[in-house]
């Protein structure tokens, strides 16, 4: 990862989700993109607003699950009939009821660790440095009690004085500017 | 639920609904995260917790020696014998797993079904599973006999050029039990990602910081990542909610598929289920009213979560009782000999008492859970909890030892005693238990602090009364 220097963007701190999820709004229909909200429950509205609609953790998942099913059931299979073959009370070779069993269970296992990793690697954890954790409000309220917007600098729109003034007309707590 | 013994005033119950309140008035984002994180991060630990680590800790290296002597001396200083081979060690494995099924009752299926009442109660169930499992997994483990070589359990390339055998009842449990760890290590810990980065803001000490920066793996409440991890949530319960189900219906498979009478039954899978279910709901009880209690979380962990949790136990009782009563029918109704035999054996044999505690911890003293003064009565639900753990220890020793010990042929009949190893091996896992669990309360967030915000009331997002107060202004 290439050293970056400058601003990261601008940190707005709100009291309440209702008025983060205005600012966001206004923001979005201002033109602004890139940017998050940092909320310390899950607030889906502010997701909504700022134009996130969809993740792609439900296919990961999807595609985990039917790897794993695939993998025990194969794996089964050819142990059964071609690794290993047993004769167990004259039963076939290929018992694929008594296959299910397993096959099932790793189907779960597989898809409910994509889920997990698969939502950790989408967002980009784990990670050990966020330029955000520079900012002494957002370490002290992101986690407990405090909302933020955070409008980034590599959005196209993104200039330092306008966007601040943009942001202060939402009655924030405060704007402070982000370094990386 | 409003009934005459609630009072008029109290602050604890909804006058709306009149319905006990699941979180005590008053709460705001900063004072939920003070009280949960406070617990973790203070330097004092309380004089109490050092007592009950002490004590536990003694009572876990019980098992310590007796699996040290295991070792040493085989599985011969047990009880096991012909003809019950299968002791205490299966009796105590399926014990400890059905505990641990209340705990991904509570964070899969009612996530599922919406009821937030869970959210306080959610994270220690969540522990009190995975401690359940290293329990469970312990006894099967020591119970091969050549424990070292255990792992040959698993499918892997061998220079014996040997492979597992996947029709057996036996394997399908390996494959079961480890998905069902893993699992729910894995949902837990991502459930609890976002307390780990409150706790790593919130550390006064340095080493905390480190620790739980570590840990929180750089969470920062990002909308977009919350959205992930919501779905990531969602797709774990409902997927661990089938995984739950199945983990205690493999389990009776290791019964129902023998042709012993006693064992070779339909039933098992439904009322095994319901049996962990219950047996589970008991002990999150057990450690939900001292917890409370000690730590004063009368506000988060209130009356109306020992309501439902009653209720949910009362259910799953009564679903149980239908188990034992469909056992008997089936016994005269199969017109088999050898399982009218077994039943009468089972009730009226020389093990008889044994069936009579199960029927009187089971199903009979629970029914006083039909009182609502039981239920809101965390004394008495303190106590009924063990005997519903006694209870459902004394169903798995019925369904084992009683269905071995007298089979088809009278000249192969025989008895079975456990021995002082047997017991130490058992309560010494009730120690690991509560070690594993004091070092759980103590170290990591037991309460959601991000899934109780989301409960408060000022969590809710209403854009238009803020439009019109902004109109105004």
């Amino acid at each position: 990862m290439p050293i970056q220097e400058g601003t990261y963007g601008l940190l707005a701190e709100f009291d309440t989700p209702t008025e983060l999820v205005l600012a966001a709004q206004a923001a979005y229909a201002a033109g602004y993109r890139r940017m998050d909200c940092y909320t310390p429950y899950p607030v889906e509205e502010a997701a909504e607003a700022i134009g996130f609609h969809r993740n792609n953790v439900s296919l990961v998942c999807l595609i985990g699950g039917i790897l794993g099913c695939c993998a025990m059931f194969g794996m089964e299979t050819w142990v059964s009939v071609w690794g290993y073959p047993l004769n167990i009370a004259g039963r076939p070779y290929y018992s694929w009821p008594a296959f299910v069993v397993p096959a099932y269970e790793w189907t779960i296992l597989f898809a409910g660790l994509s889920a997990a990793f698969g939502m950790l690697a989408m967002n980009g954890l784990p990670t050990l440095y966020h330029p955000l954790f520079n900012a002494a409000n957002f370490r002290n309220g992101a986690s407990s009690d405090k909302f933020f917007l955070c409008i980034e600098a590599h959005d196209p729109k993104f200039s330092l004085t306008e966007s601040r003034e943009f942001l202060a007309r939402h009655r924030p707590l405060s704007v402070v500017e982000v370094e990386y | 639920m409003a009934t005459k013994d609630v009072k008029v005033n109290d602050p604890m119950v909804d006058p709306i609904t009149g319905e006990g309140r699941v979180l005590a008035p008053g709460h705001t984002f900063k004072s939920v995260t003070e009280k949960i994180s406070r617990i973790v991060l203070t330097p004092h630990t309380p004089i109490g917790w050092f007592a009950g680590f002490l004590l536990a800790s003694s009572v876990a290296s019980l098992v310590m020696i007796a699996v040290t002597w295991l070792f040493l001396k085989g599985v011969g200083i047990w009880g096991i014998t012909q003809p019950v081979a299968w002791g205490f060690a299966i009796i105590n494995f399926v014990w400890w797993i059905g505990i641990g099924h209340a705990g991904t009752l509570i964070s899969a299926i009612l996530l599922l079904f919406k009821q937030t009442w869970r959210n306080s109660i959610n994270r220690f169930a969540e522990a009190m599973t995975i401690f359940a499992v290293v329990c469970a997994g312990l006894f099967p483990l020591i119970h091969v006999g050549r424990p070292w070589l255990a792992y040959w359990l698993f499918p892997y390339p061998n220079s014996m050029n040997v492979w597992p055998q996947f029709r057996s009842p036996l394997l399908w449990d390996v494959f079961a039990v480890s998905t069902y760890a893993t699992i729910s290590v894995v949902f837990w810990y991502i459930g609890m990602v976002p307390d780990l980065g409150t706790l790593r803001d919130r550390s006064k000490s340095e080493f905390g910081q480190y620790i739980f920066g570590l840990l929180a793996l750089g969470w920062r409440g990002s909308s977009r990542h919350w959205m992930r991890y919501e779905t990531a949530s969602l797709l774990l319960a409902g997927l661990a909610t089938p995984l739950v189900l199945s983990v205690h219906s493999v389990i009776s498979f290791d019964f129902a598929v023998a042709v012993l009478p006693g064992w070779h039954t339909t039933i098992f899978p439904p009322y095994f289920v319901a049996g962990a279910v219950y047996s589970g709901f008991a002990m999150v009880i057990t450690l939900a009213v001292p917890i409370r209690t000690f730590y004063h979380l009368e506000d988060m962990i209130t009356l109306r979560h020992l309501d439902n949790m009653a209720k949910v136990m009362l259910t799953t009782g009564l679903i149980v009782a239908y188990g034992y009563g469909m056992e008997v029918f089936m016994a005269w109704y199969s017109a088999s000999h050898w399982e009218f035999f077994m039943m009468w054996n089972r009730m009226f044999g020389p093990m008889g008492w044994s069936y009579w505690v199960l029927i009187s911890c089971n199903i009979v003293i629970p029914q006083l859970m039909w009182l609502r003064s039981t239920r809101v009565s965390p004394l008495k639900m303190f106590l009924l909890s063990f005997v519903v753990n006694t209870g459902m220890w004394f169903e798995r020793f019925v369904i084992v030892v009683t269905s071995l010990y007298r089979d088809f042929l009278p000249s192969s009949w025989g008895t079975y005693k456990a021995t002082r190893w047997d017991y130490a091996t058992f309560i010494g896992t009730l120690g690991l238990f509560t070690t594993l669990f004091l070092l759980f309360v103590r170290f990591l967030p037991m309460i959601p602090m991000s899934e109780i915000r989301m409960m408060l009331p000022q969590a809710k997002v209403n854009p238009e009364s803020e439009a019109v107060h902004e109109a105004g202004d």
